[in-house]
């Protein structure tokens, strides 16, 4: 908890109170921890404000960076990450992260500066409509107009970032509004009308449900990140090890079952698994749990799960139904629905020869790559996770490495991993390994990126020294925008157009411009050398792996083909 | 197929922002929307018409719109008994000559002359949307010289018709 300070102190007496007082007085109710914020003309008397409180502050090196670190931190925490930027170019600098919030239901609660009341719509300096800019990249967003309303308005922009389906509120704060002087108000109770979140499930569809289990021959749960927001991993495994029914799981589910479980067939979609997708393709019951059938998951809705049932249980009504067809939707929180799913009475099922099937696919069709030659990506993830005994967070930016990533660490805990997935945003991955790492300040974190996602956030590496986070920055260097390079590759007739990056800096000096320890590893031996060095100690480290750069990520679901239409599933 | 949709939203700076930028957001048609106040203080009711291709996308439409915090209640009231009505004001050339021609015309539509001009007259007619466009095809002969209308406004009737009796007409 935190102690009482100044501002509590000052409400308690019922003095005059400033805007920029309130509001970090709501955010010290709100039990904020950290802030990712950077100053500006329009946010100066709040940072006069921030210069005395007990809540920690991080200076991003860039607003973006501000805004991925902070996703970073919900991501880990469940809580919703907070910033605060100045107006004009500060608050559009975090346009990208409030997308990408926004696509993968992350909770924030986003401050912007604005110019003062009086000059709002006259082009002021700085000045920037942020409010129509972010209407449709955000659950919900304020202008503060009177200085009484702070209160309440904190407050209830942390109940909608992270309550229901979870996603990024931005407020954004004139600068009279910061300085006006008032009496402390009066506290008010959360009353949204217009915002109910439905957590209970329906009993009848979960009947129905329970039913369709008892009689399917082929069923499979698909798990999604909605498992992860309602905190619902030991529900979900203790209703698969209940009804016997094996998991496939989204991109951004990963780590809410266990990977090395039995019933666990891995990742389905454009690069998943064999089985993973197939098992979707053949199955007579699919449940899905918390995801929203992205087209990087179903491939060609013509052909996905043709054959299945569908049940969907999610918090969002206008998910289900939206791609797939179903059957049997179920609006409700995971846990709550998963607890109910639990404690229905059914006939146990029956459907061994499903599941040996599947035990089969997995066996006849694993991940592979040719490791005869050259350090090859894959290698290095298997490396890493070996080193780390799959206990690290994995933070990836976007592109082949974070395929790698999520094919080859096997997560068995929930919410140890971290990855753009909707929006797929380029330079997420080193700012938000920042703000996974004040999540948990104890984890080692991995930052695995490529060439071109690290230098659009290089400049981080700062705040990586200041605050010496434990995090391990690995880089799978294959002088390539590599994802681009491969669809060129593949379906451009090897035109590589602008995919090759023939101009690089030595990451490792660049390290050490840092004063951050860099590395250049060339070979599985000098790999192992030195991931035991890196690890053996907590302070960050960069590591420049120069990996082969005609490596194609494998098996992969052509754009436009069915989940059952992959290639490359064998060597 | 047309829909009409009403929808009950906080009357606060922003919100239709809101409702016409989910539209283009998720690349849905409108056809007309109308705005103001509602009984309750504080409330707005909006009404929608739009254009979509199938039942998928007006339930899609109506779940994403109850989505926004500020959106009270969204009904779709096609399939209902409904009063909807719209208002049309046509500024019509007109000479001595055909005056009472129009006159005769706009008689059985209930529709009022507003303001007379020196070669020109205003009519004001209300109705649901067929009415009015039937009327302009009427009139158009005469030359329209401006045209405004305000987009269907709507609601549920007193008394609904219970389902089903409304399709299962037969002559038999």
């Amino acid at each position: 908890m935190l102690q009482e300070t100044a501002f509590t102190k000052m409400k308690a007496d019922n003095k005059p109170i400033s805007g920029s007082e309130l509001l970090l007085q709501a955010l010290e109710k709100e039990q904020v921890e950290v802030i990712f914020g950077y100053p500006g003309g329009a946010v100066l008397p709040l940072y006069d404000k921030i210069y005395d409180s007990k809540i920690l502050h991080v200076l991003p090196r860039h607003e973006q960076g501000g805004i991925h670190a902070a996703e970073g931190y919900a991501r880990i925490t469940g809580k919703p990450g907070v910033v605060i930027v100045t107006s004009g170019p500060g608050a559009t600098n975090i346009v990208t992260g409030l997308t990408d919030a926004m696509m993968d239901s992350l909770p924030l609660v986003v401050f912007t500066g604005q110019v003062a009341t009086g000059v709002i719509g006259s082009d002021a300096f700085q000045e920037a409509d942020i409010l129509g800019i972010t209407t449709p990249i955000t659950k919900y967003n304020y202008q503060v107009r009177n200085i009484e309303d702070i209160p309440y308005i904190v407050k209830e922009a942390f109940y909608i970032a992270s309550s229901g389906r979870p996603g990024p509120v931005l407020i954004d704060i004139p600068k009279d509004i910061a300085t006006a002087i008032s009496e402390p108000p009066e506290e008010k109770e959360i009353n949204i009308p217009g915002y109910q979140p439905t957590l209970q499930p329906n009993y009848l569809q979960i009947r129905k449900l329970t039913e369709a289990v008892s009689s399917a021959k082929k069923p499979v749960i698909l798990a999604g990140a909605g498992v992860l927001h309602a905190k619902a991993a030991a529900e979900l495994k203790q209703y698969a090890e209940q009804q016997q029914i094996p998991v496939v799981h989204t991109l951004l589910g990963l780590g809410g079952f266990p990977a090395e479980h039995d019933l666990s067939l891995g990742m389905a979609g454009m690069h998943g698994c064999y089985t993973a997708n197939m098992a979707l393709y053949e199955a007579d019951l699919l449940i899905n749990i918390g995801a929203r059938f992205d087209d990087r998951l179903t491939g060609n809705l013509e052909s996905f799960a043709p054959n299945a049932t569908v049940a969907h249980v999610d918090i969002d009504p206008a998910e289900i139904g939206k791609n797939v067809p179903t059957e049997i939707p179920i609006v409700a929180d995971a846990k709550e629905a998963l607890k109910q799913l639990v404690a229905q009475e059914g006939k146990l099922p029956e459907h061994k020869e499903w599941l040996t099937q599947l035990q089969n696919w997995k066996k006849e069709y694993p991940y592979f790559y040719d490791n005869t030659s050259s350090l090859k990506p894959q290698k290095v993830l298997e490396m890493l996770f070996e080193k780390t005994k799959g206990e690290a967070i994995v933070v990836t930016d976007v592109g082949q490495h974070q395929m790698w990533a999520a094919q080859y660490y096997k997560f068995s805990k929930a919410n140890r991993w971290v990855t753009s997935g909707g929006l797929g945003t380029m330079g997420f991955g080193l700012p938000a390994s920042i703000g996974a790492s004040f999540a948990d300040r104890d984890a080692c974190v991995l930052a695995i990126l490529g060439d071109g996602g690290f230098q659009m956030s290089t400049q981080e590496l700062a705040v990586i020294k200041e605050f010496n986070l434990p995090i391990k920055i690995i880089i799978l260097n294959n002088m390539a925008l590599g994802m681009v390079r491969q669809w060129q590759e593949l379906f451009y007739e090897g035109r590589f157009s602008h995919s090759k990056n023939p101009v690089q800096p030595s990451f490792v000096k660049l390290a050490e411009a840092y004063d951050i320890k860099g590395y250049e590893i060339n070979s599985v031996e000098e790999a192992e050398t030195i991931l035991n060095e890196v690890f053996s100690n907590n302070e960050p480290a960069l590591l420049d792996f120069r990996v082969d750069p005609n490596e194609n990520v494998y098996p992969m679901v052509p754009a436009g083909k069915g989940s059952h239409e992959m290639v490359g599933v064998k060597p | 197929m047309k829909r009409t949709i009403t929808l009950t939203v906080n009357n606060r700076p922003g919100v239709l922002n809101r409702i016409t930028n989910l539209f283009s957001k998720r690349n849905y048609n409108i056809e007309s929307i109308t705005v103001g106040h509602s009984e309750l203080e504080g409330v707005s009711r909006i009404t929608c018409v739009v254009n979509v291709d199938n039942e998928n996308i007006i339930e899609q439409i109506t779940k994403q719109l109850n989505k926004q915090v500020d959106v009270l209640k969204v009904t779709d009231i096609s399939d209902q008994a409904i009063v909807s009505r719209e208002l049309a004001l046509i500024k019509v050339l007109s000479t001595p000559n055909t005056r009472s021609e129009i006159n005769a015309l706009i008689e059985p539509f209930r529709a009022t002359i507003v303001d007379i001009g020196k070669d020109s007259l205003v009519i004001q007619l209300t109705g649901e949307s067929e009415k009015i466009e039937a009327f302009i095809e009427l009139i158009k002969p005469y030359g329209i010289k401006e045209l405004a209308r305000t987009g269907t406004t709507a609601f549920l009737r007193g008394t609904q018709r219970t389902s089903n009796s409304t399709k299962n007409i037969s002559i038999v």
